[in-house]
């Protein structure tokens, strides 16, 4: 088992601007040992296994490799070392084989039939049963991940990184995975294995560190704690006492009922039935792991995917066939989580780009003509208003910071009086300080009588603003819980996709 | 190594001076390319672009730079709307001619009786086909994601095997001694499209034009739909957001362009070129394109590029006749603008840098 550590990682730090993504980051990994990075999103995870794979680098701290310092340029020559890494997204060619893209993959395939046989010999070797001339297109996810890592075995790699390997793997091939990671640790090799379910990790993982808003917050052994104790580390313990008050919840404004629409591509996640109701006064949080239908929900809400009538009613008015334009009118009114390009046009002013939303409201916009003069105003209202830093409405969008821009969109949202705002992801990438003004404004706007969604990955954020909390895992959004009350346990197993407590509940 | 490196503003200034530079650029390589093959350049330039203003014949090339301009500009500004929205119509010659062979049917449907009421239908009946010739492609973009610029581009030899089938078969002059090619229009009076004002080329496609460039200004920047179809082409999720429907944009500006394109080739086939002929297509869907682009998608620059432009269809033809300069000299002249213009956009977005090997 675990010897001598082979991976070491001494004081990391990496900062993105209005991020601090990796702070003082130590850790090591031994050689034959399956590690586990834990953590939620935005935890700063994924950054961390992408400066050992030499995708990013890293502004302060050294690592090393077997002894030698580690400071891969790139990937291939992280490669070169012995680190391998598997993605949560495929890189495969659906058109060609399963040979055809593994030798895609390399420096120097070798000729075809040797590597077929080799294909064969690792897949037989590590129990990834796997036929070398079949076509991409017609494996299944699982099977898809089977090639990207005997890819990587292909390689020898002393590292091996999992980026939240399971999360596309029915439970049996997830079974299957872990007899081959623990094949291979058992031959020396040293995995990194990222993930936030609680109950893989405590039953295959020998080490876990556990990291917070970038930091290294404990180091564990798994299987000594409960998914309780380690959920606890997750989130951290601390909890902030906010104000509440001045908010009581009044009538229905809000109901969607048995909203269900396929997924729009091929990334995009299909939404399964899924029921809610939001109260005046109420914020609603809908807590969850990226790609699990948030963009999906905030779109089917805002107008932008057609849902059939009877799924949405606002103020008991059927919207749900309705487009954006009429949504907004009756007051349903949205921010999506991307600024630039979704919520906003990079290259539009600010006065141009209150128009995208607030034509129908603020009467910017008379018979299709638009009164520029008014848009002017409006512009210059929501930077007063919500205190954005901007030379003037006439700045285009893209010249702003994050937290700039963040709190001018959701300011153009606010201001136009919504009966229900929906917000995804409204405080990413956005400085503390402007993330708390614009958490701020959320919980002014319910306690004028207004229903809020937030929809984030933020647990913090969810647990500070919101009243009812609820979990969307693959879709399906679990029954909401009063966050009062809610022990942290209860959000990290709703949070990991614990169906059994959507059975339970149910 | 040599590496494009975006530049994090672009200059407005450079903007409007790129398409000068791509004029000046082209008579700078056009006249290397003259001197090469034995003219003089500077009498060569001089006559494509100076004389046919403001030389000996320019009492009759001046008012042909209206009407060469006329269905550029109108063309134009169809496709510079769908452009703006990302949205590719490279078919508007063959809108133009489906559109001329509409409009020309209802005259000779007509024919020979006279009425006020003639013309107008002509120009309805020439817009309504350009607009069903755009609709295809649109059609066949949201149903089934076919490409619009392929199918607009193939539909032009399709449109022009119509043509001839029109000038040697349905439409053919029963009285034109086995000529192939319709009535001429313009000696039909409640058909024609004459000149307004004598001396100047000013026909109804000119006064279509004009209105065409005021119109599209108008729903470019004060129209919601214009601020859309901006929205589109710049951040598509974005313009979803704001409640546009793809769908309805495609077929608004491929129909839009079509139905324009149309009208030119009916104002085109009532006056100036007089009847159907299996050569009724010129040209002018595809040059217009490279107006759109000169003149920055800008109604104001489409004006102006779609006058240069005509001044070099005018120039090109005074330089075969003074200096036996060969035919195809317009359209290498209109080939380099587009290629210049297209090389020092690039160079206004981008910036040349040396990668420095690490």
């Amino acid at each position: 088992m675990a010897g001598a550590a082979l991976f070491r990682a001494e004081g990391i730090g990496k900062s993105y601007p209005g991020v601090r993504a990796n702070d003082d980051v130590s850790f090591d990994v031994a050689a034959g040992e399956i590690h586990a990075l834990l953590g939620e999103n935005g935890a700063g995870k994924s950054t961390l296994v992408k400066m050992i794979y030499g995708l990013v680098r890293p502004d302060e701290g050294a690592m090393t490799l077997a002894g030698q310092p580690h400071q891969p340029a790139d990937p291939r020559e992280a490669r070169s070392q012995g680190v391998a890494m598997v993605f949560q997204h495929f890189s495969l060619f659906d058109a060609l084989t399963v040979a055809e893209n593994i030798a895609l993959g390399m420096e120097n395939p070798p000729a075809r039939r040797e590597l077929a046989a080799r294909i064969a010999k690792v897949s037989q070797e590590f129990g990834l049963p796997l036929n070398p001339a079949r076509r991409i297109v017609t494996l299944s996810a699982g099977e898809r991940q089977r090639v990207e890592i005997i890819r990587c075995l292909l390689q020898n790699p002393r590292l091996l990184i999992m980026d939240e390997p399971t999360s596309v793997l029915t439970p049996q091939e997830a079974e299957l995975l872990f007899a081959t990671l623990r094949k291979l640790a058992d031959q020396g090799t040293a995995i990194l294995y990222i993930s936030h379910k609680l109950e893989e990790i405590r039953a295959h993982c020998d080490r876990a560190t556990i990291l917070r808003h970038g930091k290294v917050v404990d180091s564990c052994d798994p299987r000594a704690h409960s998914a309780r104790e380690l959920a606890a580390m997750m989130v951290g313990g601390e909890m902030r006492l906010i104000d509440r008050t001045g908010r009581q919840a009044g009538d229905v404004l809000l109901e969607v009922r048995g909203l269900s629409l396929p997924a729009p591509n091929a990334e995009g996640t299909a939404l399964k039935n899924v029921s809610l109701s939001l109260r005046a006064g109420e914020i609603l949080g809908i807590g969850g792991v990226a790609g699990n239908g948030q963009e999906e929900l905030l779109a089917a809400l805002s107008g932008e995917m057609r849902s059939a009538p009877g799924m949405v009613a606002l103020q008991g008015r059927d919207l749900g066939g309705s487009g954006p334009v009429h949504r907004r009118k009756a007051g349903l009114l949205t921010a999506p989580e991307d600024r630039l390009g979704h919520a906003a046009v990079p290259d539009f002013s600010l006065t141009e780009n209150t128009l995208l939303t607030a034509g129908p409201r603020k009467g910017l916009v008379k018979n299709g003509l638009i009164d520029r003069a008014a848009a002017k105003n409006f512009a210059e209202a929501v930077i007063k208003g919500f205190d954005v830093r901007t030379p003037g409405p006439g700045t285009a969008a893209r010249a702003l910071s994050g937290g700039n821009l963040q709190k001018f969109v959701i300011g153009r949202e606010v201001m136009q009086n919504p009966v229900v705002l929906v917000v995804n992801q409204p405080t990413w990438g956005v400085d503390a300080g402007a993330a708390a003004s614009v958490r701020q404004s959320l919980l002014d706007l319910a306690r004028s009588g207004a229903g809020v969604i937030v929809i984030s990955q933020d647990l913090d954020e969810l647990l500070e603003l919101s009243d009812r909390f609820c979990a969307l895992n693959e879709g399906r959004l679990s029954d909401p819980r009063p966050t009062e009350g809610l022990s942290l346990d209860e959000i990290g197993l709703m949070l990991g996709g614990a169906h059994g407590m959507e059975v339970a509940h149910i | 190594m040599i590496q494009l490196v975006p530049r994090s503003e672009v200059s407005t200034l450079w903007q409007f001076l790129t398409p000068v530079l791509a004029v000046l650029a082209t008579m700078v390589a056009g006249g290397l390319l003259f001197w090469v093959m034995g003219y003089d350049p500077v009498a060569a330039i001089k006559t494509i672009f100076w004389d046919p203003l403001f030389g000996m014949a320019s009492s009759y090339s001046r008012p042909q730079l209206l009407v060469k301009a006329a269905p550029l500009i109108l063309i134009a500004s169809g496709l510079a709307i769908g452009f703006r929205a990302g949205i590719w119509n490279i078919g508007a010659e063959g809108q133009y001619i489906i559109g001329a062979i509409c409009g020309a049917a209802v005259a000779l449907a007509a024919y020979p009786s006279e009425g006020m009421w003639i013309f107008p239908a002509m120009v309805v009946a020439g817009a309504a086909g350009g607009w069903a010739w755009g609709m295809i492609p649109a059609t066949l973009r949201n149903w089934f994601g076919a490409s619009e610029i392929l199918v607009s581009l193939m539909l032009v030899y399709v449109a022009q095997r119509v043509a001839a089938w029109m000038a040697f078969g349905p439409m053919k002059n029963p009285e034109g001694f086995g000529f192939p090619g319709s009535r001429n229009l313009q000696q039909y009076p409640s058909a024609s499209n004459p000149e307004l004002i004598a001396g100047t080329g000013t026909h109804w496609g000119v006064v279509a034009a004009a209105v065409a460039v005021l119109a599209t200004w108008f729903l470019m920047s004060r129209h919601i739909r214009g601020f859309h179809i901006r929205t589109a082409g710049l951040a598509p999720r974005a313009a979803r957001f704001a409640g546009v429907k793809p769908e309805t944009l495609v077929a608004f500006c491929l129909g839009l362009s079509g139905a324009l394109a149309g009208m030119a080739g009916l104002f085109e086939v009532a006056g100036p070129a007089g009847q159907i002929t299996d050569k009724i297509g010129v040209g002018y869907g595809f040059t217009a394109i490279i107006v759109a682009f000169l003149g920055r998608l800008h109604p104001v620059g489409i004006l102006l590029a779609g006058l240069l432009l005509a001044l070099t269809y005018i120039g090109g033809e005074l330089a075969q006749l003074m200096l036996n300069l060969p035919a195809a000299t317009v359209q290498v002249f209109q080939g380099m603008m587009l290629f210049f213009l297209l090389g020092f956009d690039l160079l206004t977005r981008f910036k040349i840098q040396r990668r420095v090997v690490a």
